[in-house]
C-alpha cells in the first residue's frame, strides 16, 4: 500500500529549555489522557509525537518547570 | 510481547469518575477484596474530569428538593422512559454523596452561613451546585484510591469481558497500548465506568479529536457490554448537547445563566425558557440555529464587568479551561461580543441524556456480575455526580457478589480468539490506517445518523458500517500506540451500528432532537411508551421492547407537558402561572 508523509501542524509545543526529561521527568507524557506525548530519547525532551489532542491542558497544569503550552490545534482555532 | 495472567475479587474498568470511587466503596466494604482498578489512561488525569469540574448539575439538596420532585423532574425531562427506581436511589443517595465528597476534600459553593449556594437552572427544581474551585477533584479521589490501598494499573486498553459456562462474567482481557503486552484478568465480579460514546460523530471542525466528550471514551465499554451479552437501552435517545462552536466544548449555561447569561439568536433575544439540556431544547436550540434568527450565541455582553470576571475565573479554570485560550485566539470578549454556539456531534451518553447499558437501582447489568456506573449506565441525566452516586453502589454490589461467589474458569477459546483479534493490526505488514478508517466511519455516522433521523438514509448507513465491518480484519498498527487506535475503530464502528438499530427500532418521535423521526414525527405512546433494548442473541443484533416499571412517583398531568413548551413565544407578555400550566402543546 502507498502511503504518504503529510506536514501537520502540532498544538503542544515543548521549550526544550526548560524541559527536563533528560534528568528523568516524564509527567506530561504521564499524564495525557490520549498518550500522544513521548520522550525523544537521542535528545532527552519531550515532544507531541501524535496529533490526538483534545487541548484539555494537563501536560500544560502539570508540568513542573512550565515547559509545556497547548495550543488549540489549528482546524478549531 | 508477552501475556500476562492475573485473578482479583473486583475488577473495575475505567478510572475516571465512577470508577474509582466503585473501587473504593469495594474496598471499603471489605478490605480483604482484591480491588484492581484498571485504567486505559491515567488515573491521576483520566475521564470526563480530567481538569476537574464546574459545577453539580443534579444536587438533591433538603430544602431546595426532595429525592421525589428529582424523580418527577427527570421523568419528565425525559419524556416518560425512566426506570424510576434507578433515578430514586440516585436522588436518595445524592445528598450524602455530597457530603462525602465535602468531607474528602472537594470545594463546592457555599453562601455566607456555610449552607450549598444552590442556583435554579432546570425548568422546575432546583438542581445547581457551582463548583468554582472544582478543579482539584482528581487529585482528591486519587488520594482516596491510595488510602484504601486500591490497585492501579495505567495505559492498559479492556477489549472484551469473559463469560464462564453459566454466562455470568468471568474477568476481561485487555493490552498493553504502551508495550502491546496481552493481559487476562479473572474477577468475580466486573464493573463497567468507561465513559461515554464520545468518538461517534464527527466535529464540525472535522478534528478527529476536537469531540465535545473526552475522545479517549470511544465508546469501549458499550461494545464489550454488548458483546458480553448484556441489554442496552435508550441507545437512540443519543446525546446532542450546545456548544462553543469550533472549540467543541461547553459553553456553560448552568455557570453562566443564575449569573445573569444566556442562549440568545442573532438578535441577542432569548428563545428558550430554560437552560436546562433536554432532547426539546436541543430541538428548539437546532431550530434557531437552521432558521433566519439564527445562528445562536451565548449572550454575557450585558452583564457586569466582575460578574464576568467571576464567570471567566471559573470557565476558564475548570472542566475546559483551554476555553480562555480559544476566545482569546479569536478576539472575543465576553465584555463585548456574544460567544458563536453550535450543537455537537452525536454520542452515546447517559450522563447527558439516556443512552447506556441497563442497570437496575443496584447498578446490576443483565449479565450475572457485571455492574456498570457513570456515563455509560443507563441512568437518565445522571451527571458526574450520579457517576460517583452509581459508582458508590456499583462498589457495594460487587463486594457484596465476592462474599459467595467463586472466581469461575476461564474459557481458552475466548481468550485464543480475543488475543488474535487485538494482536491482528501488529502482525499486518500492510492494510488500513485505523485514522482514515475512524475519519470515514465517523463521517458516515453525521452523513446517515445524525438527526432529522429518516428512515431510508439510516438504512444507507447501516449498509455502509457493514462495509466497514469487513475492513476490520485490514486495520494495520505500527505500534501498541496505534494498536489502541485500531481497536477502539471497532468499538466506535459497535455504536454506530447500535445507534443505527435502535433508532429505527422505535418508529416515532420522542425525546426532541435526539430521536427527531421526520418519516414519523409523531409521539406514539400507544406503541412506544417502553424502553427500547438492544441484545446480542445468536450472534445477531437484535431489538426489543422492555415496559416501563410503574412509576413510584406519579407527575401530574399538567406536569408531563412542562419540558414540551420551552419556546418563548413571539409577542410574548408577561406570562401568568396559569398560562404555562394550561398551553397547548
Amino acid at each position: 500500500m502507498p502511503t504518504a508523509f503529510t506536514l501537520t501542524s502540532l498544538p503542544v509545543r515543548i521549550n526544550e529549555d526548560l524541559c527536563i526529561a533528560d534528568k528523568g521527568c516524564s509527567v506530561c507524557v504521564d499524564v495525557c489522557p490520549l498518550d500522544v506525548l513521548a520522550i525523544d530519547l537521542t535528545k532527552g525532551k519531550a515532544y507531541m509525537k501524535f496529533d490526538e489532542c483534545w487541548y484539555c491542558m494537563p501536560c500544560e497544569k502539570d508540568c513542573p518547570t512550565g515547559a509545556v503550552t497547548v495550543d488549540i490545534p489549528y482546524l478549531l482555532r | 510481547m508477552q501475556s500476562h495472567i492475573q485473578a482479583v475479587d473486583v475488577l473495575v474498568i475505567g478510572g475516571g469518575t465512577a470508577g474509582p470511587m466503585a473501587a473504593v466503596k469495594a474496598k471499603e466494604a471489605d478490605p480483604e477484596l482484591r480491588v484492581l482498578l484498571l485504567e486505559k489512561a491515567n488515573v491521576k488525569r483520566s475521564g470526563a474530569i480530567s481538569m476537574g469540574m464546574d459545577g453539580l448539575n443534579n444536587a438533591v439538596v433538603p430544602g431546595y428538593a426532595t429525592p421525589e420532585q428529582y424523580v418527577k423532574e427527570i421523568t419528565i425531562a425525559n419524556d416518560g422512559i425512566v426506570n424510576q427506581k434507578t433515578i430514586m436511589a440516585y436522588a436518595r443517595n445524592s445528598f450524602s454523596m455530597i457530603e462525602e465528597l465535602d468531607r474528602w476534600g472537594v470545594k463546592f459553593e457555599k453562601d455566607e452561613t456555610g449552607d450549598y449556594a444552590m442556583r435554579k437552572v432546570h425548568h422546575m427544581g432546583t438542581y445547581v451546585l457551582p463548583m468554582p474551585e472544582g478543579h482539584d477533584i482528581k487529585r482528591v479521589l486519587y488520594r482516596r484510591l491510595k488510602r484504601a490501598r486500591v490497585s492501579i494499573t495505567n495505559r492498559l486498553v479492556a477489549t472484551r469481558l469473559l463469560i464462564a459456562a453459566d454466562g455470568s462474567v468471568a474477568g476481561a482481557m485487555a493490552f498493553d497500548c504502551r508495550t502491546g503486552d496481552f493481559h487476562v484478568i479473572r474477577a468475580k465480579a466486573v464493573i463497567l465506568s468507561t465513559g461515554a460514546a464520545g468518538r461517534l460523530g464527527l466535529p464540525a471542525s472535522g478534528y478527529l479529536f476536537g469531540t465535545y466528550e473526552n475522545p479517549t471514551n470511544a465508546g469501549d465499554g458499550y461494545s464489550m457490554a454488548y458483546h458480553a451479552g448484556a441489554e442496552l437501552s435508550g441507545i437512540e435517545c443519543f446525546q446532542i448537547n450546545p456548544l462553543i462552536k469550533d472549540y467543541n466544548g461547553p459553553a456553560c449555561a448552568y455557570v453562566t445563566g443564575p449569573l445573569g447569561g444566556y442562549t440568545a439568536n442573532s438578535q441577542g433575544r432569548r428563545f428558550i425558557e430554560c437552560d436546562y439540556w433536554s432532547g426539546q431544547m436541543m430541538m428548539e436550540f437546532y431550530r434557531e440555529l437552521e432558521g433566519g434568527n439564527g445562528p445562536v450565541f451565548l449572550k454575557l455582553d450585558h452583564l457586569a464587568d466582575e460578574t464576568i470576571n467571576t464567570i471567566e475565573t471559573i470557565l476558564h479554570t475548570n472542566e475546559r479551561p483551554s476555553r480562555g485560550r480559544f476566545h482569546k485566539g479569536r478576539g472575543t470578549d465576553y465584555r463585548k461580543q456574544m460567544v458563536e454556539m453550535h450543537i455537537s456531534e452525536i454520542g452515546l451518553c447517559s450522563g447527558h441524556s439516556a443512552s447506556g447499558v441497563w442497570v437496575n437501582e443496584h447498578a446490576e447489568t443483565t449479565v450475572k456480575g457485571l455492574y456498570a456506573a457513570g456515563d455509560l449506565a443507563c441512568v437518565p441525566h445522571n451527571y458526574m455526580l450520579g457517576a460517583f452516586v452509581y459508582g458508590k453502589i456499583a462498589g457495594e454490589s460487587a463486594a457484596r457478589r465476592c462474599a459467595s461467589a467463586a472466581l469461575a474458569d476461564i474459557d481458552e477459546t475466548q481468550v485464543e480468539l480475543e488475543q488474535a483479534r487485538v494482536l491482528g493490526p501488529l502482525s499486518r505488514a500492510d492494510g488500513l490506517p485505523p485514522s482514515q478508517v475512524e475519519y470515514k466511519l465517523r463521517r458516515m455516522v453525521n452523513d446517515y445518523l445524525q438527526p432529522p433521523k429518516v428512515t431510508r438514509k439510516m438504512e444507507i448507513g447501516l449498509a455502509r458500517f457493514e462495509e466497514i465491518k469487513a475492513n476490520l480484519d485490514r486495520l494495520v498498527a505500527r505500534d501498541p500506540h496505534e494498536l489502541m487506535r485500531a481497536m477502539e475503530v471497532h468499538a466506535i464502528r459497535d455504536c454506530a451500528e447500535l445507534a443505527a438499530r435502535a433508532s429505527l427500532y422505535r418508529t416515532e418521535s420522542r425525546w426532541g432532537l435526539y430521536h427527531n423521526r421526520v418519516d414519523y414525527p409523531d409521539r406514539d405512546d400507544r406503541e412506544w411508551f417502553v424502553h427500547v433494548q438492544v441484545k446480542k442473541i445468536n450472534g445477531e443484533m437484535t431489538c426489543f421492547k422492555r415496559p416501563v416499571d410503574p412509576y413510584i412517583i406519579n407527575p401530574d398531568e399538567h406536569e408531563m407537558s412542562a419540558y414540551q413548551q420551552l419556546r418563548i413565544h413571539e409577542n410574548a407578555t408577561v406570562k401568568t402561572k396559569t398560562e404555562t400550566d394550561v398551553a397547548p402543546v
